[in-house]
């Protein structure tokens, strides 16, 4: 392999995405807006108040006073019909019936009505005189590295590390070939290893640029720290960037047509999208499911990520996530070798 | 030919795709140092499959090919080295400037020429700062054509560097291939368009159904014709004329047929259009059109298979 050949392609490399304005909004302002968007859906609210309906009877007002005394409760007073179509429509999370025996009405499916009756159980018993076991104090905790933009951040930069390789490394060649460029170039003495070379190290170079912009914006935005090693970050964030720019190449290896590359691209990436833990963890789905999904290049990637940045673990104590990545990187790349065609 | 020194040749070159097309049927071609030749034949004749061959791009099904000394498989980077080629309907990459695509292809090559030289020689010195997607198409055939010049080859492919361009860039690019044939490169082009061979190519080779059907100088082809004169015309009978009788004219060396159109392939004008005349007023034919050129390798062509080039 020659220097001025490999550097000549690979700035040629840098240069035409940049001069492509949805390149550079997809890849650097795109994950942003991602991450503020989510960042204020899921921001920690203060504690949230609890809606809850009173049947009206005799001991309706009695029952108001007691609950409107609790700060987290709103309460309201309603006829029976009222009451039923407010509990019906989400209104309210709970409706108390003031009778022998109480009544409390609530959908056990959703989340808030559990919750509300027992915190409402808890408050109509004390008042009428049941006394607690022992003394508690409420303490309240919201750290930076246990809220829900701490993980994000990590599992946007997977996400753009895929997407990069898949969009970058896979559809760029294949572009190529549809304008019969890749036959243009072997036909001139350039070697083929200073062609891949410089495509996989583009990929490392706007991997960079993607991993700085992210954590830099995470820090300033919503104070995030890398509590690991950065240069353990960047390893990995390089590891990811050469796996994906492998299978990236083996995508693109013998697709003619735009419309091929783009549809094995999607069924590449789709199934990482949904289950390798980019936007909530990946432990959510089923036992059975878990080797498949553990054993996908993206959900290695994003749990190492995760590791160094959100616990600061060591980039050893990721090595059978680094040996997966790899594996995954190898194969694909001693496969696209053997398969690929220039034209 | 066996004087000159041979830059290439092929023997017996063949391609069949799939096992069933027969694209390029058993071609032998020599070609000279410093010729530049030319293989001129409609589209589908198989002159892209051919040449792709000759490049080392195609895997020829039967046939040998030696490059500047050499077979390919032997020594490719040396042979690349040496070898400028344009392919037909490259798209080079729409967001690199004109300046930035010459630079890349020139850092592959040992002995360059600066690419401010390969601007000035392909005439794209105004636009160095232009990306390639703002070109027009005759721009973009000469900055094909500079990354073909710009490793400073002895042997030169273009194929079809005119196609889809109109007259005056075309015109344009064949200064551009004249330039550099003064430096005494080989070059070998493909069209089809007989002006172009006519004008660039000191020889060329008719490529008809994969099979070479003539080859020789322009000059030569045209003169193998018998005349350096064609004479068509319309007349109101022309299908019941036997062309056989027009052969018989003074100097007259051939004849054809094509729908309404009579061609005569004449060596002297002044004696044949007289004694036609007189032929014509024998049989009572009316006389509806009547014109002289000189003759073409167009007409060559047709006179080779009663079709035209352009027809395909």
């Amino acid at each position: 392999m020659r220097l001025e050949p490999f550097y000549r392609l690979l700035i040629a490399r840098i240069r035409e995405p940049l001069r492509e304005p949805e390149v550079v909004f997809w890849v650097f302002v795109f994950p942003i807006l991602l991450a503020v968007g989510l960042g204020i859906a899921f921001r920690n609210k203060p504690q949230e108040q609890i809606s809850v309906a009173i049947v009206d009877g005799p001991r309706a007002r009695e029952v108001a006073a007691v609950l409107e005394a609790d700060p987290q409760l709103v309460v309201r007073i309603s006829n029976g019909e009222d009451a039923r179509s407010e509990l019906r429509l989400g209104k309210v999370a709970l409706v108390v019936v003031p009778r022998e025996p109480y009544e409390y009405r609530f959908d056990p499916t959703r989340p808030e009505a559990e919750l509300a009756q027992a915190h409402i159980e808890g408050v109509l018993q004390k008042a009428a005189g049941r006394k607690d076991a022992f003394d508690a104090v409420e303490v309240e905790v919201s750290e930076p590295g246990a809220r829900y933009i701490d993980f994000l951040i990590p599992g946007l930069l997977g996400m753009n590390l895929m997407s990069g390789g898949m969009w970058g490394v896979g559809f760029a060649v294949v572009d190529m070939r549809t304008r019969k460029l890749l036959k243009r170039l072997v036909a001139s003495p350039m070697r083929k290893s200073e062609f891949i070379a410089a495509l996989l190290m583009s990929r490392v170079v706007f991997m960079l640029v993607e991993l700085v912009a992210l954590l830099v914006f995470g820090y300033f935005v919503f104070d995030i720290v890398v509590r690991g090693s950065v240069t353990a970050a960047v390893l990995v964030g390089l590891l990811g960037a050469l796996t994906f720019g492998g299978i990236g190449i083996l995508v693109a290896s013998r697709a003619q047509k735009i419309e091929t590359v783009s549809g094995l691209m999607n069924l590449v990436m789709l199934p990482m999208f949904v289950f390798s833990g980019i936007f909530f963890s990946a432990d959510r789905f089923p036992e059975m499911m878990q080797p498949a999904i553990q054993a996908l290049p993206l959900t290695m990637l994003n749990d190492a990520l995760r590791a160094i940045i959100i616990e600061g673990q060591t980039l050893f104590s990721q090595s059978r996530e680094i040996l997966g990545l790899l594996l995954w990187g190898g194969v694909s790349f001693v496969l696209s070798i053997k398969w690929f065609r220039w034209t | 030919m066996t004087l000159m020194q041979s830059a290439m040749w092929c023997r017996d070159l063949a391609k069949t795709y799939d096992g069933k097309v027969e694209a390029v049927r058993g071609i032998d071609l020599e070609i000279g140092v410093g010729e530049c030749f030319g293989l001129l034949g409609p589209n589908g004749a198989g002159k892209t499959t051919t040449i792709e061959m000759l490049e080392g791009l195609l895997a020829p099904t039967r046939g040998e090919i030696e490059i500047l000394g050499k077979r390919w498989g032997e020594d490719d980077d040396a042979v690349r080295q040496r070898l400028g080629i344009s392919l037909q309907e490259t798209k080079l990459a729409d967001k690199l400037t004109v300046e930035e695509t010459i630079t890349l292809f020139r850092s592959f090559y040992d002995r360059r020429r600066s690419v401010q030289e390969i601007l000035e020689l392909t005439g794209l010195t105004e636009k160095r700062s232009s990306w390639v997607v703002k070109l027009s198409g005759g721009q973009r055939q000469r900055l094909a054509i500079a990354c073909a010049l710009v490793g400073n080859p002895e042997l030169v492919f273009l194929d079809e560097p005119t196609t889809g361009l109109d007259p005056q860039s075309r015109r344009h690019l064949w200064d551009v291939i004249r330039d550099f044939r003064r430096e005494r490169k080989t070059v070998l082009l493909t069209t089809h368009y007989m002006e172009e061979a006519e004008r660039l190519c000191d020889r060329v080779a008719i490529v008809d159904h994969g099979k070479i059907i003539a080859l020789g100088s322009p000059r030569e082809l045209i003169q193998r014709l018998g005349g350096d004169h064609v004479v068509e015309l319309e007349v109101s009978d022309a299908p019941r004329i036997p062309i056989e009788d027009l052969e018989k004219l003074p100097s007259v060396r051939r004849s054809y047929r094509e729908g309404d159109l009579l061609g005569l392939a004449v060596k002297e004008v002044h004696l044949a259009i007289p004694a036609l005349m007189a032929y014509l007023g024998e049989r009572g034919s009316e006389l509806e059109h009547l014109s002289t050129r000189h003759a073409s390798l167009e007409d060559v062509f047709v006179s080779l298979t009663g079709r035209h080039l352009r027809d395909g």
